[in-house]
Order: structure tokens, then C-alpha cells, then sequence
């Protein structure tokens, strides 16, 4: 009897070893290349090496200062990846959490509506809305501006953040605005001082959502940035690829940079993250 | 400040509150719907209706009908739609299984497995575009090393390249959908697998009999998901292969850019009208799920 309960407790270990291993493996080697390269000089890098035989800053240094023609805006590129990722949260928390309060809690008529407008537009493939989105600011005369890219970006973020807060307010407790509105407060006050504190957990999940949705967007930044001075940096290293004498080991050095951020911010938010979008995709 | 103004003063607050209430909840609630309303009037509808207003002319979709590269973007799509999806899926329900296990190390697995979806494309595309290298790559140069022979040119390839891709969606989308399914998983009480177990139920009948009916309607819908995210994925196909060899490795997402970029605007809308009969039913099943 023991023998065969240790038994089974051996091989329902080796069993999820073996699979433990290669997803493992499978999601670490790309990243693990892309941080080979970025501490291996260019020779080193090009030789098939599996460990860094000879590991260096250089790379590193090369990016900070900006010492390739490759990447003279780094710097101005990150900034702007920084600015358009902000910018789209906030107006993003402000646009969704509005209408979120006003679907949910004021009972709007019509709310229904505009929630099944918001659902249409998160189904809608962003692929297919990102040519008629460049027609359209070409039209507006945004294109090429930071804002049309803010735009864009609050267009594609709301309407799941929408979606999401307006789960999250459903389930607060109605006595509370009853109680608001009795006092005498405004929908407004009822908005800035009850509302908005208690979302603050549901809001650190969407804002942080849109966030590193417009941190990683490539598409949309690539259709309509133009100028090397407002491209963010996602776009600058894309036309790396076009290019025959690419500098592959400062292009992964700065896409190693470029990747930190998101990773840090994603693992800070993780517990807001996974109970907030999660709980949306369980519903269905 | 005299007695008498306070009390004005004080008066002409409640009369403004309450006057604010009066006009209020309907009104307030046009007034804080307002802005996503004008989001989506001017940069979704608009868009979309100039999009089918340059879509018009029935010429446009002779034309596209006429060029070899469209069909072969319908078939790509379908079957990067069929295979990848699946496929992604499948394992992502395999996985969600195996994450379910307390185990310290799979702990830290599960929050190294979810790097690939937290961090930008272009940054991982680019580092497995470069393994890729025919020359200078360390997949052919590992395969020269072992076998002293030329490993393939994987990009130049129409199938290889094609079949890459879907691996880079794969690899960048799997986290995501396993932890979704993950949490669905965990939803279902444990009594349910305890009285199994004590039934003499093996893992495949515990998986057959309560994990498959709890899980069907999310899996299924996760799939159907992923299924319309998936035809607007442009970066895993254009960022590895750039559409090439010869324009033989488009999906629909791509296409509408090429044809953009080649200045056939006309071509680029005529794309995404034509992918609608297929998008839109899936579309609207999907919001019929999700707005209950």
C-alpha cells in the first residue's frame, strides 16, 4: 500500500517535471536570446553562443548614450512611449469610469445601449479599425501628432475598461448613493467622493491595462507617427528590421530595455490585474 | 457678512443642490456618458462609415478577387484561424490543468510563464527573428554543429514562415488564455473532484465528467475570442515575416496595411468589408454572451 501510494506520488512529480521543463524552456528561451545579445559584443552574439562567453556593459553604454546612428532620438523615443502611455490611461480612467457611474449607477436610460456600443467596439479586431482610423485623423489633421496616436489608443482601451468597472460598480451596495443623494450630495459628489474611492482597486486594473496597451502597441503607432522625433520606441526599432546592416545586438539591447518596464509594472499590479480581468472573461 | 446673507447664501445652496437633483440623475447621466459617446461617434463610427463610403465601388472587389495575393491571405487566415487557435487553446487547457498544482517551483514557473504576454512584441519578434537567421541564427548554427549540415532558410519558406508565426502568436498569447481557463478551473468546487476520487474516478474521467461540462461554455467562448482577436493580429505575421516571401505569408490584418501602403486605399476598406460576413456574426454572438 505504501510503496504504491510513493509510487504514484513519483510519478505524479516526474509527470509534472516533464512538463514543468519545457514550458519552461519554451517561454524563456526568446527572452533569454534577447538577454544573451544584449550583454555579448557583436562577434560573440553572431557566433551560435549558448551562454555569454564573454559578457559586457557595452552594449548597454552604446544605447544610454545614444552612439548609433540607429538610435540618436533613444531617449526622446522612450519619452514619448512614456508621455502617449500615460496620456492614454488617464483619459482612459476618466472617459471609462464616467460612463461606467453613468450606466451603472445612475441608471441611465439608454445605458444598455451605450454598453453595447462599447462591447461592439472591443470585438470590433483592432487590425481592421486601424486603416479607416488613419483615414479618419488624416481627415481630422491629426495625423502624425501624439494625440491622434492618444486618441486611438483611448478608442481601443475604453471600451474594456468600460466593461470592467462596470462589473466592479454593480456590485456596490445601492443604499450607498441612496444615502448620498439624501444628504443632499450631487450625482457629481456622489461620483468624486464615493464613487471614485471605492473603484480605486478596479481603477489601478484598467488604468494599468491601458497603460501597457499603449506602452507594447505597434500598429497603431507605426500607422500614425511619422516623424523619427515622434516615434515611440516600439516603431523606431520596427524600421530596424528593414534595414541590411541592423546593429541586432543594440536593436535587442534597446528592446531589452524597452521590455522592463511593462514587466516591472505588470508583476507590481499582478494581484489587481488577475482578480480585475479575470473576473470578466469567467462571466461568459 | 450679515445674518441675513448667511442665510441667503445658505438658501440659495440647498435651492442649487436641490436644483441640481431635479435636473439631475438623467441629465447627469447624459452629461457623464457624454465623452465615450463622442469617442465612439467620431472615431468608430465615422471611421467605419468612411470606411465602407471609400469600400463602394463594386469594381474594388472584382479587383480584389482578381489578385492572387487576396486568396492567398483567405486561406492563410483560415488557417492560422484553425490551427493556431486550436492549438492554443488546447494546450492553454492542458496547461491550466498543470497549474493548478501547489508546488513552490510551479509557482515561480507560472509567474515566469506570463512574461511573454506582459511584454511588448516587437522586442521578443525581433530576438526570435535573429534565432532564425539562416546564417548567423543559433538554430542553424546549433543544426550545422550537430548534424555538419545546412539547417533551412525558415523565413524564406512560405509554409516554415507561416507555421513560425502562428508559433510566435502562440508563444505570446498562451499565457493569457491559461490563465483565464485557469481561473475557471478554480471555480469549480473541490467537493466535486474529492467524491470522484473516492468514486475510484482516474484523472481522465475526473477531466471527462466534471472538468470538460464546468469548463465547456468558457473554453468555448475563450476560443471564439481569441478567434476574432486573432484575425486582427498583425504584429506575429508582419513583424517575423514582413508578408513575405513574395507576399505568399499575408493574413487579413496585413493585407489591409499592404494595400494602404501601396496607396490602394480603396483595396485596403474593400479587405475588411469582405472579412465582415464572417467577423460580424461572431461578433454579435459574442456580445449576446457577454451583456447578459
Amino acid at each position: 500500500m505504501n510503496t504504491r501510494k510513493l509510487l504514484r506520488n513519483v510519478s505524479l512529480e516526474s509527470g509534472l517535471l516533464l512538463i514543468g521543463i519545457p514550458v519552461f524552456l519554451w517561454t524563456m528561451i526568446p527572452l533569454y536570446h534577447m538577454f544573451l545579445f544584449a550583454i555579448s559584443p557583436k562577434d560573440a552574439a553572431f557566433s551560435g553562443q549558448l551562454w555569454p562567453t564573454n559578457p559586457t556593459l557595452r552594449n548597454f553604454e552604446i544605447v544610454f548614450q545614444q552612439k548609433h546612428h540607429f538610435l540618436y532620438n533613444f531617449w526622446l523615443q522612450m519619452w514619448n512611449s512614456l508621455w502617449i502611455s500615460s496620456a492614454t490611461a488617464v483619459i482612459t480612467l476618466m472617459v471609462a469610469s464616467a460612463a461606467a457611474f453613468a450606466i451603472s449607477r445612475l441608471r441611465m436610460k439608454g445605458g444598455r445601449l451605450v454598453m453595447n456600443f462599447a462591447l461592439f467596439t472591443y470585438f470590433i479586431p483592432a487590425a481592421f479599425l486601424a486603416v479607416p482610423m488613419y483615414k479618419t485623423m488624416t481627415i481630422y489633421r491629426l495625423q502624425g501628432s501624439d494625440l491622434s496616436l492618444i486618441l486611438a489608443m483611448v478608442t481601443i482601451a475604453s471600451p474594456y475598461a468600460i466593461w470592467i468597472l462596470r462589473q466592479a460598480s454593480d456590485k456596490l451596495p445601492v443604499e450607498l448613493d441612496e444615502a448620498a443623494l439624501i444628504d443632499g450630495a450631487s450625482p457629481f459628489q456622489l461620483f468624486r467622493l464615493v464613487y471614485i474611492p471605492l473603484m480605486v482597486p478596479s481603477l489601478i486594473a484598467v488604468g494599468t491595462y491601458a497603460l501597457l496597451l499603449a506602452w507594447n502597441e505597434y500598429l497603431y503607432a507605426f500607422l500614425l507617427l511619422q516623424s523619427e522625433k515622434t516615434l515611440t520606441l516600439p516603431v523606431a526599432l520596427g524600421n530596424f528590421l528593414s534595414a541590411d546592416d541592423s546593429p541586432w545586438e543594440l536593436l535587442m539591447t534597446a528592446g531589452f530595455i524597452y521590455a522592463l518596464p511593462p514587466a516591472a509594472i505588470y508583476y507590481a499590479f499582478r494581484r489587481y490585474m488577475s482578480s480585475g480581468l479575470t473576473a470578466g472573461a469567467v462571466k461568459g | 457678512m450679515t445674518a441675513t446673507s448667511i442665510e441667503t447664501a445658505r438658501r440659495d445652496t440647498t435651492r442649487r443642490a436641490r436644483s441640481s437633483q431635479g435636473l439631475s440623475k438623467e441629465a447627469w447621466g447624459r452629461i457623464f456618458v457624454t465623452p465615450y459617446v463622442l469617442i465612439f461617434l467620431s472615431l468608430v463610427v465615422f471611421p467605419v462609415g468612411y470606411a465602407f463610403w471609400l469600400a463602394r465601388d463594386p469594381q474594388l472587389y472584382v479587383e480584389l478577387a482578381k489578385d492572387p495575393v487576396f486568396l492567398r491571405t483567405a486561406i492563410n487566415t483560415l488557417i492560422f484561424l484553425l490551427v493556431a487557435i486550436n492549438v492554443k487553446m488546447m494546450v492553454a487547457l492542458f496547461l491550466s490543468g498543470f497549474f493548478t498544482h501547489k508546488r513552490w517551483w510551479v509557482k515561480v514557473l507560472a509567474v515566469l510563464f506570463v512574461l511573454p504576454w506582459a511584454v511588448p512584441s516587437i522586442p521578443t519578434i525581433i530576438s526570435m527573428r535573429f534565432m532564425l537567421n539562416p546564417e548567423w541564427g543559433v538554430i542553424n548554427q546549433l543544426i550545422f554543429k550537430l548534424t555538419t549540415e545546412d539547417g533551412p532558410n525558415w523565413l524564406n519558406d512560405p509554409t516554415l514562415a507561416l507555421s513560425l508565426s502562428m508559433v510566435v502568436h502562440i508563444w505570446k498569447s498562451l499565457p493569457f488564455w491559461t490563465l483565464i481557463l485557469l481561473a475557471g478551473r478554480l471555480a469549480i468546487p473541490l467537493e466535486l473532484y474529492e467524491a470522484a476520487s473516492v468514486d475510484g474516478a482516474g484523472p481522465w474521467h475526473r477531466f471527462r465528467f466534471i472538468t470538460w461540462p464546468s469548463m465547456r461554455t468558457l473554453y468555448v467562448t475563450c476560443t471564439l475570442l481569441s478567434m476574432i482577436f486573432t484575425v486582427g493580429d498583425f504584429n506575429s505575421v508582419y513583424l517575423l515575416t514582413g508578408g513575405g516571401p513574395a507576399d505568399l505569408t499575408h493574413v487579413l490584418a496585413t493585407l489591409g496595411i499592404r494595400y494602404l501602403r501601396l496607396d490602394q486605399v480603396g483595396l485596403a476598406m474593400a479587405t475588411i468589408v469582405v472579412a465582415l460576413p464572417f467577423v460580424l456574426p461572431l461578433v454579435f454572438f459574442m456580445m449576446k454572451r457577454l451583456s447578459r
